[in-house]
């Protein structure tokens, strides 16, 4: 493989972790935080991929179809969390995976039943469908680029958020020590509502940055579920920061090995990562728990 | 005077299409179809395609077949054989069904086969043509409507071998349909094999694989990625800039009518090859496909038309049993016989009662109405019959 195939590679497996990052982030802190184990992560990225791309049919904008899909997807999100998955936070992980698989199940038929059982369709604007030359001789598609534009962008507004404000601080506290921030009078039912719409924003956001690239149908979010699982899993649950540096190391590691190794081999290396970090570091790369 | 003319003529048209298209019998009693296939799940659009083209078929035979009212049951295998099994040992058992047909998976219908002919009841594949049941397993009540999996494929090795094309980059997903896919372009193409890279199914993102072949620069690639990979995959290599740069080749289970939609302008220009185009012309297919098109307000697929195919299929072996199925010799001498005017035009079954058909290049332009639609530029194969036929000791 020479230098120009490496890099081009590389830029591949950024653009991939960094997708991942998208979900994972979302799902750690519901899982760190809240303790809740939210299977149904991947149903929400199909959901943000379904509205936006019948959004920009119905406006005819990529943009307004972006800046709607959003919001939509985290009032799904708040609602689900206000009304089913609220009654989860005193029962065990078992029940938690039991009702949360249901809702995948239930939303991939929903999703039949709305749109139908053919893929969907999104497009991308002229301007976001060509490539540029990144280095001389070397194209890269533009869109990929603005995947990892705004991977970047959403990580540093992560940090700013966790790191810099007082939610930021609740949501820390939270991911230590649970009871502690309950004890202390803090307004938990609301902090978990926002927590869990902020989740359902950064996946209802992957799932349609991930509309033009991919096939928008029905169970489209689980094979990504599982990989986000393997990403929080080695990153450390709860850890935003882990969630990142592991994303970015699922994505190099699995574009690397899908180039260089044997198909069946391939397909195991980031469970093989996931076993290794499991192995000399149980807790994850990067724990939050105190 | 006049418009009462014409309306008479209208109806008189229309009837005589009927008759044409489908039988019509004595009355007799009611027959019960079973229809199994993947019908949940993200595997369930081809379920449903097969099953509206099946319906549509029933429609034009005035719900009937054969002459014979119909009660049609439909069960879920859910991708998975051993619910296949199940599903299919209900409706035998409990339901009591005359005929089962469907099946998507090759998987799920080598689940099936056996215990469904064992208890004496036809099986009609819609979709599913897998080479052991096309060989030395071939069954006396088993009649496959489609293809033997590997014949598309073949379609596309024979005619990039007449074309000249002197080395192919291939891909599929690794599976067992994926390296038959690959075994079967193999079988005709005779050229170098430039790569053959297996990726992993259903993996969504293709960003690796198509830097790796932009940096081999093979004259043509050839891949086999159904449903949603082939959504995936066939955008994907647009966006990376490398249709204008490589041919892509493949076959209609990757580039048809349900997911050209999906695909939109990156899907227009690709060759690919199929035993059924909307564009074939005869009166069969025309009606069709205008009456599929204006039910359900999108194009049909090939698979659709298998679905269609398999109704008339039935219908003509009922209409020469008077709609009896008790007789197993005599519907299945009226089975092998294929009495009905297939969509896809010629048709008749080999020895092992897989289907010898004629095989399309097929271009993907946009009609009249913006619409992506595959449109045939030549023939790949003239009665093309499968390479397990030898191997079947089942003798007519």
């Amino acid at each position: 493989m020479d230098l120009v195939l490496l890099f081009v590679q590389g830029l591949n497996g950024l653009q991939f972790g960094v997708m991942l990052f998208l979900m994972a982030a979302g799902m750690t802190l519901v899982f760190g935080v809240m303790d809740l184990l939210n299977l149904a992560h991947g149903s929400l990225y199909m959901l943000g991929a379904y509205l936006a791309a019948t959004l920009q049919v119905h406006t005819g904008s990529f943009p307004i179809a972006l800046a709607l899909a959003v919001p939509a997807t985290v009032l799904i999100g708040m609602a689900l969390e206000a009304t089913l998955l609220c009654r989860l936070y005193d029962r065990d992980h078992l029940d938690h995976a039991t009702m949360t698989f249901a809702l995948i199940l239930f939303f991939n038929e929903l999703v039949r039943i709305i749109w139908g059982p053919q893929a969907r369709f999104m497009g991308l604007p002229d301007q976001l469908s060509g490539h540029v030359e990144i280095l001389p001789g070397v194209t890269y598609p533009v869109y990929r680029l603005l995947i990892i534009g705004v991977g970047l962008l959403v990580a540093g507004f992560l940090y700013w958020l966790i790191m810099r404000t007082r939610l930021g601080m609740l949501i820390r506290a939270g991911a230590s020590n649970r009871e502690m921030v309950n004890a202390l009078g803090v307004n938990i039912k609301l902090l978990y509502t926002l927590l869990f719409g902020l989740g359902a924003a950064l996946a209802g956001l992957a799932g349609m940055m991930a509309g033009p690239i991919l096939s928008i149908e029905a169970g489209m979010g689980e094979p990504i579920l599982i990989l986000t699982l393997v990403v929080i899993v080695i990153g450390g649950i709860g850890s935003v920061r882990g969630a990142f540096l592991a994303s970015l190391l699922v994505g190099v590691a699995d574009t690397f090995g899908r180039v260089l190794l044997p198909p069946a081999l391939a397909s195991m290396v980031i469970y093989i990562l996931m076993a290794a970090v499991l192995f000399w570091r149980p807790q994850g790369l990067f724990p939050s728990h105190g | 005077m006049h418009q009462r003319m014409v309306s008479l003529a209208a109806k008189g048209l229309s009837v005589s299409l009927f008759l044409l298209v489908c039988g019509v019998a004595s009355a007799a009693e009611k027959v019960k179809v079973g229809y199994i296939a993947t019908m949940s799940g993200p595997g369930a659009s081809l379920g449903t395609d097969i099953l509206d083209g099946f319906k549509m078929g029933l429609k034009h035979c005035g719900d009937k077949l054969g002459g014979a009212p119909v009660e049609l049951i439909v069960g879920d295998d859910q991708f998975k054989p051993e619910v296949g099994v199940q599903v299919a040992t209900r409706m035998i058992e409990k339901d009591k069904v005359d005929i089962i047909t469907g099946i998507v998976f090759s998987n799920v219908m080598m689940a099936i086969a056996r215990p469904v002919t064992d208890a004496g009841i036809f099986l009609v594949s819609a979709n599913a043509g897998p080479s052991p049941l096309a060989g030395e397993g071939c069954l006396p009540n088993l009649f496959t409507v489609s293809w033997q999996n590997d014949q598309t494929h073949e379609a596309m090795g024979k005619y990039l071998q007449d074309k000249g094309i002197k080395g192919v980059y291939l891909m599929a997903p690794n599976y067992q349909a994926g390296k038959d896919g690959l075994e079967g372009f193999k079988r005709y193409f005779k050229g170098e094999i430039r790569a053959e890279v297996y990726t992993e199914p259903n993996q969504p993102d293709y960003a690796a694989e198509l830097a790796q072949l932009r940096s081999a620069n093979p004259e043509a690639v050839f891949v086999f990625y159904p449903g949603g990979m082939g959504v995936n995959f066939i955008k994907q290599y647009a966006q990376a800039g490398l249709k204008d740069k490589i041919p892509l080749y493949t076959t209609a289970f990757t580039v048809n009518e349900a997911v050209l939609p999906a695909m939109g302008d990156a899907a227009l220009g690709i060759v690919n090859t199929s035993f059924w185009s909307p564009d074939i012309d005869n009166p069969a297919n025309s009606k069709f496909v205008a009456d599929f098109l204006s039910t359900h307000k999108r194009l049909p697929s090939p698979f659709a038309a298998q679905g269609y195919d398999a109704a008339m299929l039935i219908d003509s072996a009922l209409l020469a049993t008077g709609g009896q199925t008790g007789d197993k010799d005599r519907l299945r001498a009226a089975f092998r016989k294929a009495d009905f005017q297939s969509v896809r035009g010629s048709f008749k079954f080999n020895r092992n009662q897989f289907p010898i058909q004629d095989f399309y290049i097929r271009e993907v332009i946009k009609d009249q109405d913006h619409q992506l639609i595959g449109r045939i530029t030549g023939v790949a194969f003239k009665d093309h019959s499968d390479a397990y036929c030898e191997k079947c000791p089942m003798k007519w």
